[in-house]
């Protein structure tokens, strides 16, 4: 499974989101710290769900980093998120 | 590992801004850390950076210090307040000024 649709797949299955986007900036960062060959190393996401509703950012933050963990301590050198309830996107 | 964490409490105790970074402010070696640098640098603020490339212990401890798997991570009044996303957004909403301006850390513009 690629990086990008292993990212998907655990942030719908946990957040169920109402919406999920996941950019791969990866070619952006050609020859920069963390490149590899293939892409898939630098993400951005954005993510919409009731899930964050009552976290402060800190909280909403590392929920997605905890759920992304292994891709994190992987192939993934960067990513930048930001985490949304409904009301607020 | 603790002794890098008691050197984090202590950094951060001494130090009212401090920021945990790839580089230094005037040579940043990250995108995200050359952002928190602009943005505090822009709002005017004084702080600490600490480059934890020099360092593999602190660069591995203060991430579990805070909890928190990324770098940079900026520490007021020796609090977390966030990453690059979170500092980002804080600046666009102006709560970043009024955090810092209510934590005694900046002046009050005019």
């Amino acid at each position: 499974m690629s990086v990008a649709a292993s990212i998907e797949r655990k942030l719908t299955e946990a957040l169920h989101p109402t919406r999920l986007e996941i950019e791969d900036e990866s070619s952006r960062h050609h020859g920069h710290a963390g490149y590899q060959e293939g892409g898939e190393t630098h993400f951005r996401v954005t993510v919409v769900s009731p899930a964050f509703a009552g976290q402060n950012r800190v909280a909403r933050q590392r929920l997605v980093y905890k759920l992304l963990a292994e891709e994190l301590a992987g192939r993934v050198h960067a990513l930048a998120l930001t985490a949304l309830t409904p009301d607020e996107s | 590992m603790s002794d890098v964490h008691d050197r984090i409490r202590q950094d951060i105790q001494d130090n009212p801004v401090v920021l945990y970074m790839k580089g230094t402010p005037v040579f940043p070696q990250c995108g995200f850390s050359a952002t928190v640098v602009q943005i505090l640098t822009h709002v005017g603020v004084k702080f600490r950076g600490v480059d934890v490339l020099q360092d593999p212990g602190l660069r591995q401890g203060i991430k579990e210090f805070s909890d928190w798997p990324t770098i940079p991570q900026l520490y007021v009044k020796g609090e977390f307040v966030g990453g690059c996303d979170i500092i980002r957004e804080m600046f666009e909403t102006g709560e970043l000024e009024q955090l810092l301006t209510e934590k005694g850390v900046l002046q009050p513009a005019g």
